[in-house]
């Protein structure tokens, strides 16, 4: 077994463990396993877009340190995040401290027990880890083909935006879709792919979620997915969770189960108990809809 | 909406430390509209993403600061990578929130929020980075 390094990030230890489990089991199936790093902080969730801002860097670049010296440990300087806003945050902290060295020295005043960032960190999103290691390789390892499932890709705007971190193009990305593809599922033309779901707004304007979520699950049920596959909890609680006020509001509307892309490959993978895919920590439950390959 | 040059808008100081805070040049703006017809929440604006550059040329700063728009704003960056002059508007709108959080102001009262038993960390901690100072 391969050894890796992995953020897991806050909310993967919490609501959504069914994210956790799933990638970590997916990664083990493929001859990896995923290292939780030691002493991991939050990644703050957004990045600070004021120019003077250190306050959204210092916990990143805290992390990336950590990185390095356990990356000498593992000899892989990839760090692997699978949450979409963990992985935006560590990549855009990378990217800005290695850009404004001057920011990196003012950083260095508030760290007295750390080393020096070298910069050799390799922050990737698990797409991008699996796509390193081949889709059609991937294939290999699948069991029970998705076949006949329909999925609409999500994107959302973290993987894709600003550009500099985007994973694949920001318009018109195609990781996902090539992923699904060889898990043996149908992947529907989902225009919607890279638009927001309304993102922290769920905290304190949940109406406004409320109608995001309306419109991309109900172009979804338009486009003929039986779900939608996403790699972020915060567009998955958006999309799952608020379709109950889309519903209250909109009577018509017909509901449409959410699910991480890689709960589609633990299931592909023949990795379907409960401990690894969580479905009681969906509120729109998938159960019926993946029946035949469970 | 009209256009008025209340005042040489290179001389006023809050459109100056918009533009310092957020490092753009908000002057390079040429109301293409690309932003707003882009941004997924611009039907719930009362600025239109294009008119927040538009009040800033013009040295009008005030509306910008009661308007919704900023806290609308979703940070969802489709408006930076398709603006054709390449204008980084979500670092704009978060400059226009900060020019306020950074009295003490507090937009969100995370004392008052509700469902915090189902919601996840991130949506909590990205909004109250957002919201509060
Ligand atoms: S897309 Fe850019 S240039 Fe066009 S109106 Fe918006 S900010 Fe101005
Ligand atoms: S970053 Fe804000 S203004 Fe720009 S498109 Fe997204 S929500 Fe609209």
């Amino acid at each position: 077994m391969k050894k890796i390094m992995f953020y897991p990030g806050c909310t993967l230890k919490g609501v959504a463990k069914n994210l956790e489990d799933s990638t970590i089991e997916s990664a083990r199936v493929l001859g990896y396993e995923l290292m939780e790093l030691p002493n991991w902080t939050c990644c703050g969730a957004v990045y600070g877009l004021a120019q003077d801002s250190v306050k959204f860097t210092i916990a990143n670049v805290r992390n990336l340190i950590r990185a390095q010296e356990y990356s000498k440990e593992i000899g892989d300087n990839r760090l692997i995040a699978v949450c979409s806003m963990c992985y935006n945050n560590l990549k855009r902290a990378h990217i800005d401290v290695m850009k404004n060295r001057d920011k990196l020295k003012t950083l260095k005043l508030f760290m007295d027990e750390e080393s020096e960032y070298e910069g050799h960190i390799n922050v990737q999103h698990y797409l991008q880890f699996l796509k390193e290691f081949g889709f059609e390789k991937i294939k290999n390892y699948v069991k029970k083909p998705l076949k006949g499932l329909k999925v609409a890709p999500y994107y959302g705007c973290l993987l894709l935006r600003p550009r500099e971190v985007a994973i694949d193009d920001v318009e018109d990305p195609h990781i996902l879709e090539n992923l699904l593809r060889v898990l043996g599922a149908e992947v529907v033309d989902y225009p919607l792919k890279n638009e927001c779901c309304g993102s922290y707004h769920t905290v304190d304007k949940k109406e406004i979620v409320g109608e995001r979520t309306y419109k991309l699950v109900s172009v979804a049920h338009d486009v003929g997915a039986d779900v939608i596959a996403t790699s972020c909890p915060l567009c998955f609680f958006n999309l799952d969770r608020r379709q109950e006020i889309a519903k209250a509001k909109h009577p018509r509307f017909e509901n449409m189960p959410i699910v991480y892309f890689t709960q589609l490959m633990a299931i592909a993978f023949g990795k379907n108990s409960d401990d690894v895919l969580h479905f009681d920590r969906h509120y729109i439950s998938p159960k019926e809809v993946l029946a035949p390959w469970l | 909406m009209k256009y008025t040059i209340k005042e040489d808008p290179h001389k006023n100081e809050d459109v100056q430390e918009i533009m310092a805070i957020s490092g753009q040049n908000i002057f390079s703006c040429f109301q293409c509209g690309r932003c707003s017809s882009s941004c997924p929440m611009a039907e719930f604006m009362d600025i239109l993403p294009n008119q927040v550059f538009m009040l800033l040329q013009e040295g009008n700063v005030e509306p910008l600061m009661t308007a919704k728009t900023p806290w609308i704003c979703a940070a969802c960056f489709t408006c930076t990578v398709r603006c054709p002059v390449g204008l980084d508007l979500a670092a704009v709108m978060e400059a226009i929130r900060e020019k306020q959080l950074r009295k003490n102001y507090d937009y969100v009262d995370p004392y008052k929020v509700e469902e915090r038993d189902i919601l996840p960390p991130i949506a909590m901690v990205s909004n109250f980075r957002k919201f509060t100072p």
